[in-house]
């Protein structure tokens, strides 16, 4: 990929260095921050508003991880505990996974991967991070002031006539967050549909736009869904309207139908971003053309569509009928083969590459094996059979980790510190920043690897008190969340260090290819001094070395 | 394609498009997408509607039987009207007839009103009639009128809920379309150059017309079930 | 019950080995495709590293290497499908000659009736050897019967039966534990599962307190509702209501025209909401007992018209 014209050259030392215009320097007040309407901005706006979310909701999970490492109550009594495991879930998936690489990596990147110069709809991307905080910080609030002790699931009857915390504000909290999701993701998709620079074809796109792509379809699709059924459990609290309620004829199966189209779906949604960020990790620093790069991108849309289908297989006990079982457990091991096609191509990708050890990689690597493990053991739940004895207990939750955190907070780190010097300007410190990735990678499986056999040897999820024998493997548990708190905390740091004292980056520190590599660090609030041209695909290394 | 293109192009093109083309072609998909979530959010309801309606056929049927069949086919009417209207207001937008566009969407919103009010209507009837299945409210179905026991009379409840839900998030739906309808009529009374750009006119007739259709679908789905 | 530490639950069913067999084939095909995975980015990451010697002569797509990675996992997720759905097909078909246990669950009690009438609350005694049937019903939220050492686990929904079976084949103690999150002592709705031989299980039946059966629960409910004075007293033909004698699992021909199998959860409806489904040729006349029943006098009830079935059917009564 090039552009017309070469970058100007830095200009020699001079006493007093006047910084080049970018969007950082365009304006210092808050009020340039609050009502910008620069992509780049927003992207900084949600990174600074979903790490915010980040580490409540990982407060919440530490308090019960402390409180799980004895059988008994010792820390908090029941109600506080059911309190806190809801928290962290509707934290970290509605206010952090949900929102992380799409909203922070995506707004930041995707105009700059296709040459545009922003999104399509760049008022409408301020209104979607306003949403997603005033959702969030409502939520946040009610939370922590009165609480709510549905699970992040808000299965009825429990949550529409039962439940006696704040069931009510927090759908509306989320029902709110829900339109972020769908105007980002239509942004997106028009977007890229019309915005692509010149020769930008559908098959030059670099992965991570394809990935975007899909995810903002199930955005668009699955999230009015779950709207209405938030909604109609709102009704119901708030003003006694007996949607899900057995006692009035209503049926609380149907609201879990209505919450799993939209929630499963919404797994690939925090997922799929993290696969694109990978195939951009990997390209780059393997210095290779991303193996089978179709083959990844339409993976990408099978998953998307086939994710749709699947809900069924979250509801194997809840009396579905053998029929239904037989059909979502086979769609459910359909989406199993587009996950394989990334993982096999992702591995192929490193074969004969130059391969960088530097920090991004190293999340890269440690993405595709969690994934891969987090992806078998879907294999399990996907069977009834198996799904009978496993299903509500902690391998479920050790499975969904594996994907979400394993993967997707994975993929997010690695392309955080990827993109950082594009960002901000400056590097990382690169010692720490390894460190702290391999921290991150034991104290994750410490953490979440017993869960696994935790949960075939019988734990239910959300259990405050548990059995003696599963003490042993919760402490484990427990003393791995302590080391990745501890992991979590050290990117936290040195990245606000590099910020004032970092290395100055300039505008291609990797030597990588993509547009948003052509432009200085940090990018101009145009992006590009001129609408760059498109003329070779992605990843183009090969091409590259060669000229060199 | 380079900046120069962008100081030569009309004042309604924002800075992020290269021409007006494309900012057209952006600004109809994004409201065509948009159209799609409304259908999905819509199609949730529904759903919902659906299976309660065949669990509980005998309370639908004669709870449906006590809505206003002709004040909801008049809204019917009044809605195609404005529809039609809107259409050509977007016609008006399009070849730049700023007289006719206003009194088209004038048009628009007294027929949008009319519908709110004969809605509300409604609401206040069944309001009186104790049909409104609020906590605190009294609710009261004559079952027996309607060769329903106690049982049935009180999953009629159900219906009434779906119903006010639907309706309201249709009527929602409306405030919003008429908001979008006024803040369109002031920009053309203000300005006279407003037809230059027919595209806010366009994507909201695309709205309108969303709106318009779900009613389609409500009306029946609603007022019409017991029909065979 | 052995609570020591333990990777592996408990063998306790005629389902936990073909469960565990399946599980331990899943955890070798997960086992084999992560190492295989792992090694491969290893094994690359340290012999392409930048400073290495080595030949480098990356590939950007091979058709022959995609099919096989697209056929090979289809085979083996298509394999472990049939191999769970076979099982999943016996899992979910109740044996005809099965013993039935009654079990109310509530926030945050499980509460079990045998077919003698015995009551318990959060344990359940159970023959070894021998199907058992769970015909389940919540009072208030979704909970969910899991006991770990038979691999089983039902959700128990308000409004409607759910059932499931296990034959338990290891006398003594296991794990009951409600899966389904049913609000603040969610995790206190636990109890144990106590598995005997039939003998000793037949003579702690007949032990205990002596509650009324059932279905003598149930007939004095009958009594009590007047429900005789539409259905008849079973000795000669109803005049307003359908006949109940043998009603239970008739095929009952519907006013809509359409037939029903006349099992608990049409008995359940049918009086609760009489009409939802009224049998061919009858006036919906009948009142609604909602609010009236809780779910074990409605299990009572149900017993007493289940046992109606080896009443003598007067000749020349009406056939609903």
């Amino acid at each position: 990929m090039s552009i017309v014209e070469e970058l100007p050259a830095v200009p020699s030392p001079a006493p007093v260095e006047v910084p080049e215009p970018n969007y950082l320097n365009a304006g210092y007040t808050l009020r340039s921050w609050l009502l910008t309407t620069d992509h780049k901005r927003i992207g900084i706006l949600y990174l600074i508003s979903i790490t915010f979310f980040f580490f409540v909701g990982g407060a919440a999970a530490t308090l019960f991880r402390l409180e799980l490492m004895t059988p008994g109550a010792d820390l908090v009594e029941s109600e506080t505990y059911n309190k806190l495991f809801t928290m962290h879930g509707v934290l970290m998936i509605f206010f952090f996974l949900i929102p992380s690489i799409p909203a922070v990596l995506g707004n930041f990147l995707i105009p700059m991967m296709i040459g545009a110069r922003d999104l399509a709809f760049p008022k409408l991307n301020l209104i979607s991070w306003y949403l997603l905080v005033i959702g969030g910080l409502f939520t946040t609030w009610v939370m922590l002031v009165g609480g709510v002790d549905t699970g992040w699931t808000f299965y009825t009857p429990y949550s529409s006539t039962y439940s006696n915390t704040y069931v009510m504000v927090t759908a509306i909290g989320i029902f709110i967050t829900g339109f972020s999701s769908i105007l980002t993701g239509l942004n997106f998709i028009v977007t890229i549909h019309t915005m692509r620079a010149p020769g930008m074809t559908w098959f030059r796109l670099p992965l991570f736009v394809w990935s975007s792509y899909a995810t903002s379809l199930i955005n668009v699709l699955g999230t009015p869904v779950l709207a209405a059924a938030l909604l109609l459990i709102a009704l119901e609290r708030g003003l006694g309207i007996g949607i899900f309620d057995p006692a009035l004829g209503g049926d609380p199966i149907l609201f879990q139908h209505l919450f799993w189209f939209y929630s499963h779906p919404a797994v690939y949604i925090m997922v799929l971003p993290a696969m694109g960020v990978e195939s951009e990790l990997v390209a780059h620093f393997t210095r290779n053309r991303v193996f089978g790069y179709k083959f990844v991108a339409m993976a990408s849309l099978a998953i998307a569509l086939l994710g749709f289908l699947v809900w069924g297989h979250h509801m194997f006990v809840s009396g579905q009928s053998y029929f239904a079982g037989v059909v979502f457990s086979a769609l459910s091991y359909m989406i199993a083969i587009p996950s394989a096609i990334k993982v096999f191509n992702w591995t192929t990708t490193m074969y004969g590459g130059t391969i960088r050890w530097d920090t991004p990689l190293l999340y890269a690597m440690g993405f595709i094996g969690l994934f891969t493990l987090g992806g078998l053991t879907g294999l399990f739940l996907a069977a009834p059979s198996l799904d009978i004895h496993m299903h509500d207990t902690y391998f479920v939750v050790a499975h969904f980790h594996y994907i979400m955190v394993g993967g997707t907070v994975m993929a997010y780190l690695g392309g955080i510190h990827f993109w950082w010097p594009k960002m901000f300007g400056r590097m990382y410190p690169e010692s720490w920043a390894r460190f702290s990735a391999i921290l991150i990678f034991v104290g994750f499986n410490l953490t979440f690897f017993p869960q696994f056999i935790l949960g075939y040897t019988g734990m239910p999820r959300r259990y405050h008190i548990y059995a003696e024998e599963f003490q042993v493997l919760n402490v484990m548990s427990s003393a791995g969340a302590s080391i990745l708190g501890v992991g979590y905390l050290f990117p936290m740091c040195y990245l606000f260090w590099s910020l004032k004292y970092g290395k100055p980056a300039g505008p291609n520190p990797w030597n990588a290819t993509g547009l948003e590599w052509q432009t200085p660090s940090p990018p101009p609030t145009e992006n590009f001094p001129i609408t760059p041209i498109v003329d070779e695909a992605p990843y183009a290394y090969h091409h590259k070395e060669l000229t060199h | 394609m380079s900046d120069t293109t962008t100081a030569h192009a009309p004042s309604t093109l924002v800075h992020q498009f290269d021409d007006i083309e494309q900012q057209r072609l952006a600004d109809t998909m994004g409201m065509w997408l948009f159209l799609a979530t409304e259908v999905l959010l819509f199609g949730g309801l529904f759903t919902t509607f659906f299976v309660y309606r065949s669990m509980h056929h005998e309370a639908f049927i004669a709870a449906c039987q006590t809505l206003d069949m002709v004040g909801g086919g008049i809204n019917t009417g009044v809605l195609l009207c404005s529809s039609l209207t809107m259409a050509l207001a977007v016609h008006a937008a399009q070849s730049a007839d700023r007289r006719k566009l206003i009194a088209l969407l004038l048009a628009t919103m007294v027929l949008g009103l009319a519908f709110l009010v004969i809605k509300f209507s409604e609401y206040a009837h069944k309001y009186h009639e104790h049909h409104i299945p609020i906590r605190g409210m009294a609710f009261h179905f004559d079952g027996e009128e309607h060769g329903l026991d106690a049982a049935h009379a009180e999953e009629t409840k159900l219906f009434y809920g779906l119903y006010f839900a639907m309706t309201g998030v249709h009527a929602a739906h409306m405030f919003i379309g008429l908001t979008i309808l006024s803040i369109l009529l002031v920009r053309a009374l203000r300005y006279p150059t407003t037809t230059e750009n027919y595209m806010p006119v366009e994507i909201s007739g695309l709205y309108w017309h969303l709106i318009d259709l779900v009613w389609i679908y409500l009306y029946p789905t609603l007022y019409l079930i017991d029909l065979h | 019950m052995d609570t020591g530490f333990r990777i592996h639950p408990e063998q306790a069913s005629t389902a936990a080995p073909q469960v565990d067999a399946l599980y331990f084939f899943l955890l070798g095909v997960s086992i084999f495709f992560t190492v295989l995975i792992a090694g491969l980015i290893v094994y690359f990451a340290i012999r392409f590293r930048q400073s290495a010697k080595t030949t480098r002569r990356p590939m950007e797509g091979n058709m022959a290497l995609e099919i096989t990675w697209i056929v090979v996992p289809l085979v083996i997720v298509t394999m472990i499908f049939f191999w769970s759905m076979s099982m999943y097909y016996d899992m979910s078909r109740i044996p005809e000659d099965a013993l039935e246990i009654h079990v109310v669950a509530k926030q945050w009690m499980w509460k079990f009736q045998h077919p003698l009438g015995r009551r318990e609350i959060d344990t359940l005694h159970v023959p070894a050897g021998r199907a058992v049937k769970l015909t389940m019903i919540s009072q208030d939220v979704i909970h969910s019967f899991f006991v770990p050492a038979f691999r089983v686990k039902q959700d128990v929904l308000p409004g409607r039966y759910s059932r499931t079976w296990f034959e338990a084949t290891e006398p003594g103690e296991y794990h009951l534990f409600c899966a389904e999150y049913c609000g603040t002592s969610h995790s206190q709705m636990i109890g144990r599962v106590v598995v005997m031989p039939q003998a000793e299980y037949q003579t702690w039946l007949a032990g205990g307190p002596k509650p009324d059966e059932p279905q003598a629960a149930g007939e004095a409910l009958f009594a009590r509702l007047r429900c005789g004075g539409c259905h008849g007293d079973g000795r000669e033909a109803p005049k307003r209501g359908p006949l109940l004698a043998g009603v239970f699992e008739r095929r009952v021909p519907l006013q809509s025209g359409t037939t029903v199998t006349a099992d608990e959860d049409y008995l359940r409806q049918s009086i609760l909401r009489p009409d939802a489904r009224l049998v061919a040729g009858f006036e919906p006349m009948m009142p609604s007992y909602q609010g009236q029943l809780g779910e074990e006098e409605m299990n009572d009830l149900i017993a007493y018209l289940k046992s109606l079935g080896h009443a003598a059917v007067p000749a020349g009564a009406n056939q609903p």
